[in-house]
């Protein structure tokens, strides 16, 4: 796994926020988000270790974490790229957008590049509407207005140093 | 980034105009349009400068270059070389002393009457308030409705001025919002939920996420207020995982109304103790139907469950619970403050208040804006939208996302309102609007929305899970040629059923949008099916790329940006297009500075010999 | 911070909140407000007050101060300001890129003339 090396650390980062949350009632989802957070992804292990610290049956994790898209079974890119595909997006050529997106990393939708820097997923509405479209890199930094070309800009700003700023 | 960074702006005072301002104007927007520029650059009348014996004058900024004497050529050579390389034209450059000039706008200034008819209520406080500063907010009467709620009015009386404003839910059905309060207080129950819904699923719609990030306050205050009213003791906000600033902002305003005494225990000295958690979601449409939504808060997968037991009766953990929406909550402080009857002065009669929309898609002013209820969607569209950015015809409408439907040009006088908007087989929804015009096809919007609900369908129900998916197999099958006319009837026939037999609003509404083109647009279908023909030039199937021999001038950019080496042809000789290499990317007519590559319906036998 | 208990207490709050508004901008000469909402964002508005705060500096003017504020809706011309000095009407400036900001500081700011080709509204939003 990748994760490895920081194995145990990221493990007790987890459990600590765990017992500060537990007696909270239905508190899975909000313990998901910290676990996905901590390790980019929900691999089964860690499913498993949510399970039992939480007291659920692992096919109740297992059933939340594969009904929300937000939840991944999958590695994610140390930068991962969200490329919105709502109407508002779409109307405004977001499609082309992702196919420049895809093609510029020589990637698929959600594969990870080799180099491990990047993923391209798509979401349905940021929000952002009025600046459509829209590209989101990691969780905070936004693109507005995002034209086919401006796609390998965007991207070369993360290549060095692999984030924003 | 498409964004004004430069400004030419041109001298037009009466001197420059009697020197041929006009037609200097004329040049620099047609050379910037030229280089695909006008978007970046903006050429501004200003009032008369003060040198007119050397006009007509103009500025570059952000240089601030003052230029002399202009003519249409002069004015190509400067966008040509000042605006593209950023190299200062002498030979124009203005020669008298730029002290004495002043560079005013012209009397009227170029503002957009974007702001003249709205209503802000909801919006009250969002790019006025600093979010993160209660005392900003209190200096707005912040925080008084609660004070005046919890010392002045029962909680009946608060239901009852709630009720008479005759405020309904702003999330989508319009559901009368005292109704609500007033089943949930009427429960015998030792624990009761308020639930402010956030979770903005719609795509197109970013209202509420504009009010939790610009006045998070409000839905405190709002959300205290209704816990007071119902009987309840604890809330919860449920965000969507994809709004972190709101929920950052949210957080920070949840803590400092503790600090205040606005939340927590005894809540400004009264024996009413109220609290508020935030509980993230994690990216399911079907969450924005409150019994799923209520199952996220548990902590559960988001289905849906049979109503009744309505929330109110039973909710969240068996207890009774109200959901509201964000925008209805932002209405909530004002109405306790200021009265019902203040309230219904705008509006209709049976749709009271105002509505925030968003406008977004093929529309000048895109945006959030305020409108009192009843305003057609002309005024809507062309008075504060701004019609068409490039001037084209605006086609239709799409309002409710993806339960929602198209309202086609023709219906535009009719009002906004829940009624009416429903009667013409559209919603409000929670008030995204996304704009289409001629290049948007009436199908292919179709079947994006099935796309949408198709993968965002819980699973619960088969009429929802099957039907949908179904109904987007033919539409994709009609959208890549192999449609026949009777698929057309088919989808139509299953659309109904799955509207009549889905389990939850999510799939009673989800034939929304195949319903509502069929109604309008269903020559568009036909096309597609008997023709062979794309109208609108969107679906891959029925269109190719050809390339007018009178207008190619060989220059080969479209033969060097193709990816897929479709485009043949030698330097200075008419290029030609290889259909079969083809893959209709577009990528051509974007780089095509001569206007010779266009797109046809039907597609065109290959003539390419290899 | 102690709590809250009275409409009198609260009403407190609400009266040295306007004077502080007041005398922040007395003591200041006025305040710009950087829209910050996800569509400013979006269109660059970090860059947009970064660019503010540094040229204030840089031209070493503190009576001006700055503030952010959530989207006030005309998102097609983030990003978006606000510049109310003293006395005057609120000007609502759109498109301000980092070199626009710079432009209506050393303009409005300094030489106390509005930069007409970008205001959007003049007047409370």
């Amino acid at each position: 796994m990748a994760v490895c090396e920081r194995h145990e650390e990221l493990y007790e980062e987890l459990d600590s926020y765990i017992d500060q949350v537990k007696d909270k009632p239905g508190i899975l989802i909000g313990v998901l988000h910290k676990a996905q957070e901590i390790f980019g992804w929900l691999p089964q292990e860690v499913q498993e270790h949510v399970a039992e610290k939480l007291n659920l049956p692992v096919s109740e994790v297992y059933g939340v974490v594969t009904f929300y898209n937000h939840f991944s079974t999958k590695p994610k890119g140390k930068n991962e790229i969200k490329v919105c595909l709502g109407t508002a997006c779409y109307v405004k050529g977001a499609d082309r957008v992702m196919d420049r997106m895809l093609e510029e990393l020589g990637v698929q939708l959600e594969e990870v590049t080799p180099d491990g820097l990047f993923s391209v997923h798509a979401v349905r509405c940021l929000g952002a509407c009025s600046m459509a479209p829209v590209v989101l890199v990691g969780e905070k930094d936004f693109y507005g207005k995002v034209t086919p070309d401006m796609v390998t800009k965007i991207i070369s700003a993360y290549k060095r140093g692999g984030s924003h700023e | 980034m498409a964004l004004t960074t430069n400004s030419i702006l041109i001298c037009a005072g009466g001197g420059c105009i009697s020197a041929g301002e006009e037609s200097v104007k004329q040049a620099f927007e047609r050379k910037l349009k030229e280089y695909g520029l006008d978007s970046v650059v903006s050429v501004v009348e200003t009032g008369c400068m003060g040198a007119c014996s050397l006009g007509p004058l103009a500025v570059v900024y952000p240089d601030g270059v003052y230029y002399q004497k202009l003519t249409p050529k002069a004015a190509e050579k400067i966008v040509e070389e000042h605006i593209l390389k950023g190299r200062i034209v002498p030979q124009y450059l203005f020669e008298g002393s730029k002290d004495k000039l002043t560079v005013e706008e012209k009397a009227a200034p170029s503002e957009i009457p974007f702001f003249a008819r709205q209503v802000k209520i909801a919006l009250r406080n969002v790019g006025v308030v600093d979010p993160l500063n209660i005392e900003e907010y209190i200096a707005r009467d912040g925080y008084f409705a609660l004070n005046k709620a919890l010392t002045k009015m029962t909680p009946e009386d608060v239901i009852k001025e709630i009720k008479d404003s005759g405020l309904r839910g702003r999330g989508g059905a319009g559901f009368p919002t005292a109704i609500k309060w007033d089943i949930a207080r009427k429960q015998k129950s030792d624990v009761k939920y308020m639930i402010c819904n956030a979770d903005e699923g719609d795509p197109g719609a970013f209202m509420d996420r504009s009010v939790l990030e610009g006045d998070p306050h409000s839905i405190v205050e709002a959300m205290t207020i209704a816990g007071y009213a119902i009987g309840a003791q604890k809330g919860f906000v449920y965000v969507r995982a994809e709004y972190p600033l709101a929920i950052e902002r949210l957080g920070k305003a949840i803590e400092t109304a503790h600090e205040y005494g606005f939340l927590g225990e005894n809540i400004m000295g009264s024996n009413f103790s109220f609290d508020i958690e935030i509980r993230i979601g994690a990216g399911a449409f079907v969450c924005g139907e409150e019994t799923a939504l209520m199952q996220s808060v548990e902590g559960k997968r988001g289905q849906p469950k049979v109503k009744p037991p309505f929330p109110a009766e039973k909710g969240l953990w068996g207890k009774p619970s109200v959901i509201n929406n964000v925008e209805t909550l932002a209405m909530v402080a004002p109405i306790i403050l200021r009265g019902a009857s203040w309230f219904r002065q705008y509006g209709t009669e049976k749709s009271p208040g105002t509505k925030v929309f968003a406008l977004a898609g093929k529309i000048k002013n895109t945006g959030l804006v305020e409108v009192p209820m009843g305003i057609t969607l002309r005024e809507l569209l062309y008075e504060i939208g701004g019609g068409h950015p490039q001037g084209k015809q605006i086609k239709a409408v799409q309002t409710g996302g993806p339960s929602g439907g198209v309202i086609p040009a023709e219906y535009f006088d009719t009002p906004v309102d829940y009624e009416s908007l429903a009667k013409l087989g559209a919603i409000m929804g929670s008030g995204g609007m996304i704009v289409l015009d001629e290049d948007d096809c009436m199908v292919d919007v179709a079947k994006f929305f099935l796309g949408f609900t198709v993968e965002e369908s819980c699973g619960k129900c088969t009429p929802c899970r099957e039907g949908t998916k179904v109904m987007h197999d033919l539409l994709e099958k009609i959208t890549s040629g192999e449609g026949a006319m009777e698929d057309i009837d088919k989808l139509e026939q299953l659309a109904q059923i799955v509207r009549d037999s889905s389990l939850c609003g999510l799939g009673q509404t989800a034939p929304n949008p195949v319903l509502s083109t069929l109604k309008y647009y269903r020559h568009e279908y036909e096309a597609h099916v008997k023709d062979s023909m794309c109208l609108s030039k969107k679906c891959k199937a029925f269109i190719s790329y050809v390339i007018a021999p009178d207008k190619c001038t060989g220059c080969t950019a479209c033969a060097r940006v193709c990816p897929s080496s479709a485009i043949y042809g030698e330097v200075r000789k008419v290029h030609e297009i290889d259909q079969d290499a083809c893959i209709r990317c577009g990528s051509c007519i974007e780089v095509c500075r001569f206007g010779a590559i266009s797109k046809v319906t039907p597609a065109v036998e290959n003539v390419v010999s290899k | 911070m102690s709590k809250v208990k009275s409409l009198e207490e609260l009403m407190k709050i609400k009266e040295e909140a306007l004077q502080n508004i007041k005398m922040r901008e007395s003591g200041k000469r006025g305040k710009i407000v950087v829209a910050m909402g996800t569509c400013g964002i979006a269109a660059g508005a970090k860059d947009t007050l970064k660019a503010i705060v540094e040229d204030l500096n840089e031209l070493k003017i503190d009576d001006i101060s700055v503030v952010q504020s959530g989207c006030m809706g005309l998102c097609e011309v983030e990003p978006t300001i606000e510049v109310s000095l003293e006395g005057q009407e609120p000007i609502v400036y759109g498109h301000v890129t980092p070199e626009n900001a710079k432009r209506i500081i050393r303009s409005h700011i300094l030489e106390g003339k509005v930069v007409s080709d970008l205001i959007v509204k003049r007047g409370e939003v």
